[in-house]
């Protein structure tokens, strides 16, 4: 398995979140994460990405039977896990294209790959704009100042494209996306799908699913997941909202 | 505490790196102040009669004044008697060539990263290097000359263009100024002089590297530029310093004069030792700049990058007296551990559409203490002046302060004056942002800090950009917590 995560328990401020996780995702697959509020989703995200005050308490999460848990944020972004925010942070004054260089030649360097100079570097970013349609304007702002919530979703995968990371982990990248804009980041999305590569979409909605196909789809409510199968699972929550599976009305 | 902080902090605990202190043997005079001690200043250094009762009149001014302590600085009662006055060093060397400079001192230079052979060669500054008060190398004389530009210690300026000297010593800073500037003018031991003639626009940028060596020796050097009508000027100043367990006070004075259509740069790099982890051993870097931009269409401009000291307290001022001149102050300061800064600027604006611009960006890290204090003075003559001040915190970690003080002064109705300030702090989600894409901790500070600060590096110019951006992320290496 490419990832696996076993009875994984997790804790913010003191207070569990996860509560015995299982998840079990293979190389190339795209598995939803579907959930109410509050049910744990982010908190997977960020406990998976290495956020600090995501407190891991039992259970283990592998990529390629190699442990996470005690990485370091950059050193997991090294061996290829990639979190695209749901609200991506504004730098000021930091340069988009600097940024992306320096983010993509430290994580060269930590895999022993040499680092690309600039020229290689901006041939580079160019094929990969052109796949999240994306203005060069916005690279040559500070990183993510000042862009409208579209631009920061759509920078969020030109980075994806450009770190091609093995297991890439979008949190909630549909939200406050128009239909426009949502159809231009999954179209994206889509073109980075590849055998190489397993992601997990993190939604609240189904709509999403419309656009990317995933494999599978898994229900997460009270810190597990509750409910697995393949995407017809989602049309039927859309039906019939969280609440058959959670034993309680869904949580706006 | 996870694994990242405790590196963090191991890396805060970091010594300086240009601590360490050059073997070469000082003349020094014991400690202590008196009109005996500023006689044999004077007498060592050769000095016309004039600059001995210019210094003895500054310190009998000095004795009816009492240390100001209005700053938001905190230090012990300096002991003035205590402090040795004047140092130099014994193997004095020829200056015409840097063949005849003494070796050990070359080899300081090169640790400090600023061997004067590449500077010569390759960017072509000229460098007037103070060590311990006497200037010990002099080079590129020769091209300046041509020019006609003057570029030399003030003490050679004594000695060969004393009717210069004369005229614009204390004449931006006079030596009631304050109770620093006074004591700088009774005791100043060396420093720069810089004379453009009219029209001539200065062939290279000029650079003194002033580096304070000798234990328990405070330095008062002092800086005078006059450009006249019509020319232009570059100077860079940059500073490092040994380690110490003392505190060294550092009282300079610099003043800049334009005239008409002139234009000074004037900017400034400064490393100097901060002290250790209790604030121990610091500087005192207690500094008047002041520029006065005396004709029409004047410009002043002061850019600095403060790194080091224990105490930063200054403000490089600009008056505007000119129709139409400008004032410029950008600014980057860094304060942590135990660092403290008092620093800003003055804007006097006197002549008519005089224009002055503030940018100061303040950064604060561990226990770091600053404030910014800027006046904008507008005076009844100034119709239609303008003042734009932004003023920029940016905190790392919640045990720093900033502070923000601006006076303003306003006595004509057709003046501008604009202030922005704003404080930030080096999220926790910003620095989890740049980990998630593979980027270290310390270059996550290092890429934020370098944004916040863009502008006044833009202001630098090349060489000492690249040199303050290096400096930045030495200092603040491991500033997180």
């Amino acid at each position: 398995m490419m990832l696996s995560i076993k009875n994984l328990k997790a804790e913010v401020e003191g207070k569990e979140i996860l509560k015995g996780l299982n998840l079990e995702v293979g190389a190339g697959e795209v598995h939803a994460i579907m959930g109410p509020n509050g049910s744990g989703k982010s908190t997977l995200a960020h406990v998976l990405a290495g956020r600090e005050g995501y407190e891991v308490t039992s259970g283990e999460a592998t990529m390629d039977g190699q442990d996470l848990i005690g990485l370091e944020p950059e050193e997991r972004a090294a061996l290829g896990v990639f979190l695209a925010f749901q609200y991506p942070v504004e730098l000021p004054g930091v340069n988009n294209t600097h940024f992306l260089k320096e983010a993509l030649n430290a994580q060269r360097k930590a895999r022993g790959e040499p680092e690309l100079d600039s020229v290689a570097f901006l041939k580079l970013i160019r094929e990969k704009l052109a796949l999240v349609s994306m203005k060069p304007e916005l690279l040559k702002r500070p990183v993510n100042a000042g862009f409208s919530g579209g631009e920061k979703k759509r920078n969020e995968i030109l980075q994806m494209a450009l770190l091609e990371p093995r297991l890439a982990i979008l949190d909630e990248t549909d939200s406050g996306l128009d239909i426009d804009a949502l159809k231009t980041v999954s179209d994206g999305v889509n073109a980075l799908r590849s055998p190489e590569r397993s992601i997990i979409l993190v939604t609240h909605y189904q709509r999403l699913l419309d656009y990317i196909q995933p494999d599978f789809v898994h229900v997460l409510a009270g810190g597990r997941i509750v409910r697995s199968g393949d995407k017809t699972l989602a049309k039927e929550l859309e039906e019939k909202g969280y609440g058959w599976l959670t034993g309680q009305d869904e949580a706006a | 505490m996870s694994s990242s902080n405790k590196q963090m902090d191991a890396l805060v605990a970091k010594g300086y790196e240009h601590g360490f202190v050059t073997d070469i043997e000082t003349d020094v005079i014991p400690p202590g102040l008196n009109e005996d001690v500023i006689r044999f200043i004077s007498a060592r250094k050769n000095e016309p009669e004039w600059v001995l009762e210019y210094r003895l009149k500054a310190y009998r001014h000095w004795l009816t004044m009492t240390p100001p302590h209005w700053s938001s600085v905190h230090y012990p009662a300096i002991d003035f008697q205590a402090i040795s006055y004047f140092a130099a060093p014994t193997k004095k060397p020829q200056l015409d060539s840097l063949d005849q400079v003494d070796p050990e001192l070359l080899r300081t230079y090169e640790k400090l990263g600023i061997p004067l052979e590449e500077q010569k060669a390759l960017s072509g500054v000229a460098v007037d290097a103070v060590f311990d008060s006497v200037s010990v190398a002099t080079t590129f004389r020769q091209n300046l000359a041509d020019a006609g530009v003057i570029f030399c210690s003030i003490s050679e300026a004594a000695q060969e263009h004393p009717d210069l000297l004369r005229e614009y010593l204390g004449s931006v800073v006079p030596h009631t100024d304050n109770f620093y500037a006074a004591l700088n003018a009774a005791v100043f031991t060396d420093g720069t002089f810089v004379y453009i003639p009219k029209g001539v626009r200065c062939p290279m940028e000029l650079s003194t590297y002033f580096r304070i060596n000798a234990q328990n020796t405070g330095q008062f050097e002092r800086t005078l530029i006059v450009a006249e009508e019509g020319s232009h000027v570059s100077y860079l100043e940059g500073c490092t310093a040994p380690q110490r367990d003392e505190n060294q006070l550092h009282a300079a004075v610099v003043e800049l004069i334009a005239m008409q259509d002139a234009q000074i740069k004037y900017s400034t790099v400064q490393n100097w030792y901060p002290g250790d982890e209790q604030g121990r051993g610091g500087i005192y870097n207690f500094v008047t700049k002041r520029g006065d931009c005396r004709g029409a269409r004047s410009k002043i401009s002061w850019t600095q990058v403060e790194t080091g000291s224990a105490i930063t307290w200054k403000y490089p001022s600009c008056l505007l007296r000119g129709d139409d001149s400008v004032g410029e102050f950008y600014s980057v300061a860094v304060t942590k551990g135990r660092q403290q800064a008092d620093t800003g600027t003055k804007m006097i604006h006197i002549g008519r559409n005089t224009t002055s611009t503030v940018v100061s960006k303040g950064i604060s890290a561990g226990g770091g203490q600053q404030a910014y204090r800027g006046l904008v003075r507008m005076s009844q003559r100034a119709e239609n002046a303008r003042n734009h001040t932004q003023c920029d915190s940016l905190l790392i970690g919640d045990r720093c302060a900033a502070h923000t003080f601006p006076y303003i002064e306003v006595k004509n109705p057709t003046a501008k004056v604009e202030h922005e300030a704003t404080t930030s702090k080096i999220g926790e989600d910003q620095l989890f942002y740049c980990r998630s894409r593979g980027l270290s901790e310390e270059n996550a500070v290092s890429l934020i800090v370098n944004g916040f600060c863009k502008e006044i590096f833009n202001e630098l110019p090349m060489e000492f950009a690249v040199e303050a951006q290096k400096l930045l992320a030495i200092s603040l290496e491991g500033a997180v917590g």
